[in-house]
């Protein structure tokens, strides 16, 4: 059978609020790094920031890292899913 | 066994059916089984619009220059046959009829996890119908069901409603998905182990994921096809720099899985007939519920085979054909694995098997033609040809409509307590059968000869495989009705039927014929797979 | 021998506690709404694949088309609804420890801040449309190059469908303040504000990746 919910002790309200320090700080760095000239990397830098946000939002505010791991195995199938779609719709454009 | 008791024939005003009376009790349910009848009822009646528009455009075909349709008008006629026998038949037809109103009871609970929600779904089609009823009111869209762009941006056609229709009854198909993926996870009585779940409910839960993650990709693409059309915002239109071909992968990204959607419930029923009639469980359970979950998840990546010729580059065109060819492989080892159930069983021909060996014969014909298209050079032959044609209609009318009418008489006896003619049935069936092949092969043959799809209009040289054809498709429609009409000939005036009249093992046999609102009083535990017939004894047809 | 079947009427008038044909089951609640959020990350992501498919094509006009839009705007509008993600989030933590009251504020704050978001990115609009930027304008065909008029297409339509997320997050969180102040929604029977939060986060997830892909491309 499926482990239930169990979120260990309540989540203190300090770790959403440090969350959201990191978040802003990360919004900061690529705001920043727009700035700065980064050329070809610009775009993956702002990617990669933006997918390290991500994470923390699923991880912490949408509670991801208490969640049982069927949920954690469906919304990774998803995302693998999705990273496919994207990847083999550019088998045709990059090859053009 | 069960622990609660076996029923007797209950008082038949408590059953699902006959419990609360009035329109209104109905069209407010929450009940999975009044749900599934409802959707039964419109499936029906919308398989036969959609099969009297195959009727006009066969009849059209029949001979050489124009009958009576023009080409604008075939266009028309086409398209709707698509809209409706693709989105208002066969998509739900399995999973919203039989799903609904079987899952529940084969894991063990009274209802799906969310009833409320089933009874949205059942109206998202509901209206997601009655747009598409009000598109032929207004001309109906002529682009085909794939309503490629640009054309379908510029088209003088109604396309927006259904367009729109089509959303509508995408959300049916995802909330019934949803539904039953909480309900597999959570409402599983005890001792419904994973391992222990009919394979009807593997397909289901498989078909619910594909469900899930491609339904919405159709759902943005139509309204990004919308907005072009009447906001003018440039995605797809050459002209202002978008790529067409761009709409054909999102497109396609749903409406291939889509054919899984299509055909993993029927899978599943097969699943569940062949072993009951050949008092042998199941060869390979493991090897078939992983090969649902394996053709849900690579079938999910081999859309862009609809686009070889398309102009996409040949990087995408090797990768897609490969994938093709392994997609091939799940649907296979179910095959087999059917066959070795057979094999030194003690096989009974009664009319659910019958369908289920048809399902084999014609799916077979149907998966092998599909990997000559997956080959790129054969592919560049026969696309866009009545092979192709000729190579759908096998998989997905041979393949899931003949499962849904299977579906049909194995469950008719618990759904409504009475049971059919056999004998008329079988006449259905086998008139059906030979219908069905003289209506369609003769296209595979048209189509390696040239004959191209979607044309209102052909060449001297093609008329004897398009008289054929048509007489076939006579063939067809008339077993049906006979099929249908035994069906419900039987609802009023069939002999009453027993619990367990197969003598089979699932749970949905041990409840009442029809069952009672809530088919589980008191709570169950299951102690045997669904399989085992030696558990299952006292029963009769 | 088969109990009499003593309902003969459907769910609504089967009491839960007798006899619950599905029970209260938070953790179905739970994988419910993230099936659903599924469907909402593959809406986008298609939108996002289209981008990506494009900029891939266009990419010095993407860039162009990415120095129209005020990065200035579009930061405060990222901090906006990192915020309001901060304070649903502690919504949820106040309702699990049973304060009431603090809930419902935090969640007035999320819908204030939701307002805002909704605003300041309706104001960013009226300035484009102002300056004969919006779908179909003859300034679009005209005076810029095609990969431009896909990016402003692009761009409308997802923080259109974006700005249509916010209307309906906050609709749905008052729906739920207000099923708060009832005391239809408590520790106990918490789907409802849980799922609520899970929705306006996603609203937040979509942001976080238009922001940069918009606006920080030039």
């Amino acid at each position: 059978m499926d482990s239930t919910h169990q979120e260990p002790a309540l989540i203190p309200y300090r770790v959403y609020v440090l969350v959201w320090a990191a978040l802003v700080v990360l919004t900061g760095l690529t705001v920043s790094a727009h700035y700065a000239d980064m050329g070809h990397v610009a775009i993956l830098t702002a990617i990669l920031i933006a997918t390290l946000k991500v994470t923390l939002v699923m991880l912490y505010f949408m509670h991801l890292r208490f969640a049982s791991p069927v949920l954690i195995a469906m919304v990774l199938f998803v995302l693998l899913s999705y990273t496919i779609f994207l990847s083999l719709t550019f088998t045709d454009y990059i090859a053009r | 066994m069960a622990t609660h008791s076996v029923a007797l024939d209950t008082d038949s005003r408590a059953d699902y059916l006959h419990a609360t009376k009035g329109l209104a009790s109905w069209l407010t349910t929450t009940d999975h089984k009044r749900i599934g009848i409802m959707y039964l009822i419109m499936i029906v009646a919308f398989f036969f619009f959609g099969a009297t528009m195959g009727i006009l455009m066969r009849l059209e075909l029949f001979s050489p220059g124009q009958q009576f349709l023009s080409n604008g008008a075939y266009n028309r006629v086409l398209t709707l046959h698509g809209i409706t026998m693709i989105f208002l038949f066969i998509i739900p037809s399995i999973p919203a009829v039989f799903g609904n109103f079987f899952l529940p009871i084969m894991v063990g609970a009274n209802d799906v996890a969310f009833p409320r929600v089933n009874l949205v779904s059942w109206y998202c089609y509901a209206i997601g119908g009655l747009f598409a009823i009000i598109s032929v009111g207004l001309g109906g869209p002529d682009t085909g069901w794939t309503f490629y762009v640009p054309y379908t941006a510029t088209t003088n056609a109604n396309v927006l409603i259904p367009i729109l229709a089509a959303f509508i009854l995408g959300w049916s198909s995802i909330l019934t998905g949803l539904n039953f993926i909480v309900t597999v996870h959570r409402l599983r009585a005890p001792g419904m182990w994973w391992t222990r779940l009919p394979l009807f409910v593997w397909g289901h839960y498989a078909t619910a994921w594909i469900q899930i993650v491609a339904t919405p990709v159709i759902g943005i693409t139509l309204l990004l096809v919308l907005m072009e059309r009447f906001l003018h915002i440039p995605i797809f239109d050459p002209a202002v720099g978008g790529d067409p071909i761009l709409y054909q992968h999102l497109f396609w990204i749903y409406s291939h899985p889509a054919v899984y959607i299509m055909v993993l419930p029927a899978m599943g029923v097969v699943s569940e007939i062949i072993p009951v009639f050949s008092r042998k469980t199941i060869f390979g359970y493991k090897f078939i519920a992983a090969s649902s979950m394996a053709i849900a998840t690579i079938g999910s990546l081999v859309w862009a085979h609809h686009m070889f010729t398309a102009g996409m580059a040949d990087l995408a065109r090797v990768v897609f054909s490969l994938l093709t060819f392994l997609v091939a492989i799940p649907s296979g080892i179910k095959i087999l694995n059917w066959l070795a159930t057979m094999y030194k069983g003690s096989i009974y021909l009664r009319v659910p098997m019958l369908y289920s060996l048809a399902f084999i014969f014609l799916f077979s014909i149907g998966g092998l033609t599909g990997l000559i298209q997956g080959a790129l050079a054969t592919d560049v032959h026969i696309h866009d040809t009545s092979f192709v044609v000729a190579h759908f209609h096998y998989t997905m009318f041979g393949g899931t409509g003949v499962m849904f009418f299977g579906a049909l008489h194995y469950w008719f006896p618990k759904m409504f307590g009475r049971m059919y003619n056999r004998v008329v049935a079988t006449i259905g069936f086998s008139t059906f059968f030979i219908g069905f092949n003289v209506l369609y092969f003769p296209l595979f043959l048209a189509g390696m000869h040239g004959m191209p799809r979607r044309y209102a209009d052909y060449l001297p040289e093609y008329t004897i495989y398009h008289r054929i054809s048509t007489i076939g498709s006579w063939i067809v429609v008339a077993s049906l009705l006979v099929v249908v009409g035994n069906l419900v000939y039987a609802y009023f005036r069939g002999r009453k039927a027993s619990v367990n009249p197969w003598g089979a093992a699932t749970l949905e046999w041990t409840v009442p014929s029809p069952p009672p609102t809530h088919q589980f009083p008191k709570p169950i535990t299951v102690t045997h797979g669904p399989y085992d017939y030696s558990q299952i004894k006292d029963w009769h047809e | 021998m088969s109990e009499p079947v003593t309902s003969t009427n459907d769910l609504e008038h089967v009491q839960p506690a007798a006899h619950p044909v599905v029970p209260y089951d938070p953790v179905a609640n739970q994988i419910g709404m993230w099936l659903f959020l599924f469907t909402e990350f593959v809406l986008f992501g298609i939108l996002f694949i289209c981008f990506a498919v494009y900029l891939y094509e266009y990419k010095w006009q993407f860039e162009k088309g990415s120095g129209e839009l005020n990065v200035a705007f579009g930061t405060i509008n990222t901090l906006i609804l990192l915020t309001s993600s901060l304070t649903v989030a502690l919504a949820i933590a106040a309702m699990e420890r049973s304060r009431k009251s603090l809930c419902v504020n935090l969640l007035t704050i999320t819908v204030i801040l939701a307002m805002a978001f909704f605003m300041i990115k309706s104001y960013e609009w009226g300035m484009k449309f102002e300056h004969g930027i919006y779908p179909g304008s003859t300034h679009l065909l005209e005076d810029f190059t095609k990969g431009e008029n896909v990016f402003f297409g692009l761009y409308f339509t997802m923080t259109g469908l974006h700005g249509l997320h916010v209307l309906i997050g906050v609709t749905l969180l008052l729906f739920v303040r207000h099923k708060i102040q009832r005391d239809q929604v408590t520790p106990a029977r918490i789907s409802l504000l849980e799922n609520s939060g899970l929705y306006w986060h996603l609203v937040d997830l979509i942001w976080i990746f238009l922001f940069p892909l918009f606006y920080l491309i030039s």
